[in-house]
């Protein structure tokens, strides 16, 4: 497996909220976590990325176990990661955002850039303007595209698509979809189950910090219990 | 001819010095605004810094007189104050490891912080007096004027003269420099760019790889820079008194809050909006009336709105007035 998580366990210091949780995720495959509240979805994230700070279990990439392994160094070894909410620098226009998530990248990022502004022409547009007055499509836009510009192997989104209306839920899944295209693997949580798996080759459902099922995206949206229990009927 | 002498007379006592005044509170007011955006607190000890950084310009000033060297007509002062740019860039880290670090590290809340500010503010006020005293000193020295009223009165033929101090000029120039060196490393430079983005957004910037702790070092440095160069423009262009930096902590911090807590322009505006206040409403204008309006109408009275005495209650009222009415600054919320 390219990237995989196993037996994660951990929590915010008080009761464990995550227990013996394992993913896996390709290159060029999106997977998606889901779950119901609470379930522990976000938690696990945060363990993966090293954000967690009671946390055990082991994380590889490529083979290589990363848990020793700080933030900042599972960053520059590949991984990226777009929080839910303030994913992006709202004060720093939208071009200082991307340069800001080339950070730890020596040299031009000229090509960086241009290759953002393919992926999302609306950001092109809107290089000059302050990430902070953009739409809640544009500015999801814009932190894909900051956690994108290191070309990470792995991106890890949570809820990229919370608060925002149907039609630019379908602009921002269609965007996932492109990203999966650049042979990146793509692992997000999601409240949106259904939409989700739609676009997702496999999923994992949590329920109480557990892995619950799992599957092809197909599979789990075709299942009788799944979908009465977890994907409103 | 009356009208003239009117704006010349408005322009000595009003203008000129409130850009001066404006100039120093500028640059203390964006070096207070630069902790508070990358550190999250309001620094207390900063007039005390500025005491100190002065200090040591002075200390090393007075060592170079007695070399011999001096600048002609500049002040000998402008040549000490790298010494005190890196004395003061010393003892600010010095704070930070022993003091601000910890109650970082522990994630403390930012009244913690400012109380423990208060600390290093006394510390730093033993030291100055201690090794200064708290007397007067002064330390200008170079050429006292650049226009005399006098000359300007034989130059024009009018009644009022407009006396432009050498010093005055300085504070200008040095600060037009400074903020313009500032500003384009803020919004030009990747280092810049990524200390506002920390400010912005801390759990980001550590997401994006940007490293706290340089940008920790980096705005102490900045800091400090400011402080020695705010500092000694106003020793220079009054005289060296440990106590009138802790005074003007005051109009710095409403310099600040009016331009905006976090924003570094907004600051610099707010240095000259203070300063402009101030100086405009304690100045006695019955001789601007006099000129201005016919025998009848000329007031008895000095026509001074507030006191001098009072110059720090306009500080006060325009801090809360502000807090009350457009508490994120009366610039558009661009925090660093």
């Amino acid at each position: 497996m390219f990237f995989s998580a196993k037996k994660l366990t951990g929590g915010y210091g008080g009761a464990n909220i995550i227990e013996d949780c394992y993913f896996e995720v390709e290159r060029g495959e999106i997977v998606s976590i889901l779950g119901p509240n609470g379930a522990g979805k976000s938690t696990a994230m945060k363990a993966m990325l090293g954000i967690l700070n009671n946390s055990i279990g082991d994380v590889f990439l490529e083979g290589k176990n990363i848990n020793k392994m700080k933030p900042q160094d599972r960053i520059k070894s590949g991984i990226s990661f777009v929080p839910q909410t303030n994913n992006i620098f709202t004060e720093l226009t939208v071009k200082e955002n991307l340069e800001m998530g080339a950070f730890l990248i020596e040299g031009d990022i000229n090509d960086r850039l241009n290759e953002m502004f393919d992926l999302f022409p609306i950001i092109k547009e809107k290089s000059d303007q302050f990430a902070g007055e953009l739409s809640g499509g544009q500015r999801q836009q814009v932190a894909l595209a900051r956690a994108l510009m290191t070309d990470p192997k792995v991106l890890m989104l949570d809820e990229p698509t919370a608060g925002v209306s149907p039609v630019v839920m379908d602009e921002i899944f269609q965007h996932i979809l492109n990203i999966k295209k650049k042979n990146i693997a793509v692992l997000m949580v999601e409240q949106n189950a259904r939409q989700a798996l739609d676009i997702s080759d496999r999923g994992y459902i949590l329920v109480t910090g557990r892995n619950a099922y799992e599957g092809s995206g197909e599979y789990l949206l075709n299942d009788d219990e799944i979908k009465r229990s977890f994907l409103g009927g | 001819m009356d009208l003239l002498n009117s704006i010349i007379l408005l322009t000595n006592f009003i203008v000129v010095p409130a850009i001066t005044y404006g100039s120093q509170l500028a640059l203390g007011a964006i070096g207070v605004t630069l902790i508070y955006g990358v550190l999250r607190f309001a620094n207390f000890a900063y007039g005390d810094l500025m005491a100190f950084a002065t200090m040591i310009v002075i200390l090393f000033t007075w060592y170079l007189q007695s070399l011999g060297i001096s600048l002609g007509v500049l002040p000998t002062a402008l040549i000490a104050l790298p010494i005190g740019i890196i004395a003061t860039i010393l003892i600010s880290i010095f704070f930070d490891k022993a003091v601000f670090k910890y109650y970082r590290e522990k994630k403390s809340d930012p009244v913690i912080l400012i109380v423990v500010s208060l600390g290093v503010m006394f510390i730093l006020n033993a030291i100055v007096r201690i090794i200064i005293g708290p007397g007067d000193v002064t330390f200008m020295d170079g050429s006292r004027f650049i226009l005399k009223a006098n000359e300007f009165k034989n130059l024009t033929g009018l009644n009022e003269g407009l006396a432009i101090k050498s010093t005055q000029l300085i504070t200008f120039i040095t600060t037009i420099i400074t903020c313009s060196l500032l500003f384009y490393f803020l919004n030009k430079t990747k280092t810049g760019k990524s200390m506002r983005a920390y400010s912005n957004n801390e759990d980001l910037a550590l997401l994006s790889g940007i490293d706290p702790g340089k940008i920790i070092l980096l705005t102490w440095i900045l800091v400090s820079i400011l402080a020695t160069i705010a500092g000694t423009l106003y020793g220079l262009d009054k005289s060296f008194k440990p106590l009138a930096y802790w005074n003007n902590l005051l109009p710095i911090f409403a310099a600040t809050i009016v331009g905006g807590i976090g924003n570094p322009l907004g600051a610099f505006y707010g240095g000259f909006v203070i300063a402009f206040t101030e100086i405009g409403l304690t100045y006695a204008y019955k001789k601007f009336f006099i000129y201005l309006l016919p025998e009848q109408l000329e007031p008895n009275s000095l026509v001074q709105y507030i006191s001098t005495d009072y110059k720090f209650a306009i500080s006060f009222a325009i801090l809360i007035v502000v807090l009350i009415y457009r508490p994120n600054g009366i610039f558009k919320g661009k925090v660093i």
